[in-house]
């Protein structure tokens, strides 16, 4: 029988603990299809930050370091630094990287530390029951702003691509999303384009996931995307930021 | 043995380190430990080693917990207010079973306190900081040979452990200078040793190498049965600590004395010279400075209370932060009083001689 679809070895047999209809499971599936199209499976370590996706070092067939919360991004520094052979390779959440952990993420970028880091924005906390997050969009209602986001109270969602677009060093940022089919695929291009330049060791890589938490939205996946697209998309634009690569001498 | 160079206790301890293999430092700018800092930014590019100013001290923490993972020697250093940040990063590299070593270069507290030296962080050391049940192995200098001789012992410790160190120092150790004797550098082979004792337990990514067995750094059990094994087993850890790594110094300690001084670290440093005045003046007193503080050497406290000696005088630089543990050591033989001086203030031998006239 020919085999037409499988697992990339880069994942464990280990059954996901996401929600159904969630898109961690994709965003996983893509980084691990890099590692393994790159060749990079026995070169790179990654790390897991704390959220829903605490358990990624279980998932992800490779050796991974389990960070504190929002710490993942200086915890990659630490390992890259000491193994500059291997490659280093983050996964985080907006609560994660963009709330308690900014100060890491931007400092990071700002260095042009030669790693990777795959942001899962679904603009909510799942694994702690649906709080506001620092993506959040205005007007939308979580169990910590029950009354809708009000921006005049609590400032607008933060947009970690903008925000890192304004640094020199990083080397490749680009917001990707995981609402259809056809931008999965589109994803899963870029998040190859970024583990490539991670091989390369050419610098600091960013990739944002616009996600869904059908869970926490309270709504079923289907709808969870829809909103998503007529929503998540106005604040968080799907595009290339940064490129290196297409700029004339680098 | 080479000669002796002068120098401040920050850039011993710094340079002890280099010297016992440590590549990797990270670190945030901090008085009084600056020296120490800035000799790593100097000395680590000479010997193809790692200096990074973090943007923090959590994050610097966390730099040492990614490079512990990969099994290298690494250190951070800071001061009080900063090693305050550090407690997180602390609990998950002890929680996680990595090496790493931390030097407190303390100044008065609590909150900005001052810049000056002060022992005010002890209990924070000793009994906790971070979260959960975990220890620090703590060794506190009195001297800057001492000082630097500890980075060696401190990654020692920390490699046969899997746990972190912490050299409990002071703006007095950190600034002033002394003539040190220095260890000769870790030759390669040593080094390639060093990584070899981590292989079978840190990121190493290999995945088709036969027997690889994915490495995971991590301090998460979410099943509350396995966190118990975790624990019980971080506790046997701690049991095995106590068992071979109590330290301590006897200084004109014997069975006439009367009075006991306990102090560690500077204080015991200005308690040595208010001991020699004593006993000149036919005072018998002997002095017991506990190197590491913790383990902490009560039964060491406990036999050095002998029929003859009448009180115990415990000097600090706080508020009297070690007088709990010297109480459990002496167990209520005999009365335990303190003499401290906080603000960042050094009492004087004479200080010390008065209280013991005193008491």
């Amino acid at each position: 029988m020919e085999i037409i679809a499988q697992r990339p070895k880069s994942l464990t047999d280990l059954q996901f603990t996401y929600c159904p209809g969630c898109t961690h499971g994709i965003s996983h599936r893509l980084i691990a299809e890099a590692i393994e199209e790159l060749g990079l499976r026995n070169n790179i370590m990654g790390v897991a930050p704390v959220g829903c996706s605490v358990f990624a070092y279980k998932f992800f067939n490779c050796d991974m370091a389990e960070a504190a919360h929002g710490r993942a991004p200086a915890v990659a520094t630490g390992m890259k630094r000491a193994r500059p052979d291997m490659h280093v390779f983050t996964y985080q959440g907006d609560g994660d990287l963009a709330a308690i952990g900014t100060a890491e993420f931007i400092h990071a970028a700002n260095r042009g530390e030669k790693i990777s880091i795959f942001f899962i924005n679904n603009a909510i906390y799942g694994m702690t029951g649906g709080q506001m997050a620092p993506t959040t969009l205005p007007g939308m209602k979580t169990s910590t702003s029950p009354y809708g986001r009000d921006e005049k109270d609590i400032g607008y969602p933060i947009q970690a691509c903008e925000i890192i677009s304004s640094l020199k060093a990083p080397y490749f940022i680009e917001r990707v999303s995981l609402l259809s089919p056809q931008d999965i695929l589109k994803a899963k291009k870029v998040v190859n384009k970024a583990m490539l330049f991670n091989k390369e060791n050419r610098g600091f890589t960013f990739v944002e996931f616009v996600s869904t938490c059908p869970t926490n939205w309270g709504l079923t996946p289907a709808k969870a995307q829809q909103w998503a697209k007529e929503n998540m998309l106005k604040f968080f634009p799907i595009g290339n930021f940064r490129d290196k690569s297409m700029e004339g001498g680098e | 043995m080479g000669e002796k160079v002068l120098m401040k206790g920050n850039e011993a301890v710094a340079e002890a380190a280099i010297r016992a293999g440590c590549r990797h430092y990270f670190a945030y700018p901090i008085t009084p430990q600056s020296e120490l800092i800035e000799y790593m930014a100097k000395m680590m590019p000479k010997v193809n080693g790692t200096f990074l100013q973090a943007e923090s001290e959590v994050a610097a923490i966390n730099m040492v917990y990614g490079a512990a993972g990969c099994g290298k020697r690494v250190m951070t250093s800071s001061s009080s207010p900063g090693i305050s940040l550090k407690m997180e990063g602390i609990s998950y590299i002890a929680g996680a079973n990595l090496p790493a070593v931390i030097v407190n270069v303390q100044r008065g507290g609590p909150g900005l306190g001052d810049i000056q030296p002060a022992q005010g962080d002890y209990f924070q050391a000793t009994k906790g900081g971070g979260h959960g049940d975990y220890k620090l192995i703590v060794v506190a200098p009195s001297t800057v040979q001492e000082f630097a001789d500890m980075a060696d012992l401190a990654f020692d410790l920390a490699d046969k452990y899997r746990n972190p160190v912490m050299i409990l120092s002071d703006g007095l150790l950190g600034q002033m200078m002394e003539p040190v004797d220095f260890k000769p550098y870790k030759t390669e082979k040593e080094m390639e040793e060093l990584d070899r004792q981590h292989f079978d337990w840190c990121m190493h990514p290999n995945q088709d190498e036969p027997n690889h067995h994915h490495h995971e750094i991590n301090s998460l059990e979410i099943d509350p049965v396995v966190l118990e094994q975790h624990v019980i087993k971080l506790g046997q850890k701690y049991d095995r600590i106590v068992k071979n790594e109590i330290r301590f110094e006897e200084y004109k300690i014997s069975e006439d004395n009367e009075y006991i001084i306990v102090a560690f670290g500077t204080a015991a440093r200005i308690a040595k010279s208010a001991v020699d005045d004593l006993n000149e003046n036919g005072i018998n007193v002997g002095l017991f400075r506990p190197i590491t503080l913790w383990p902490y050497p009560y039964d060491a406290v406990s036999k050095v209370i002998t029929d003859k000696v009448k009180k115990v005088l415990v000097c600090e630089l706080n508020l009297g932060q070690m007088v709990e543990d010297v109480k459990l050591g002496v167990n209520g033989k005999v009365p335990v009083e303190f003499l401290g001086k906080v603000g960042g203030m050094l009492f004087t031998p004479e200080e010390i001689m008065n209280k013991i006239k005193e008491i």
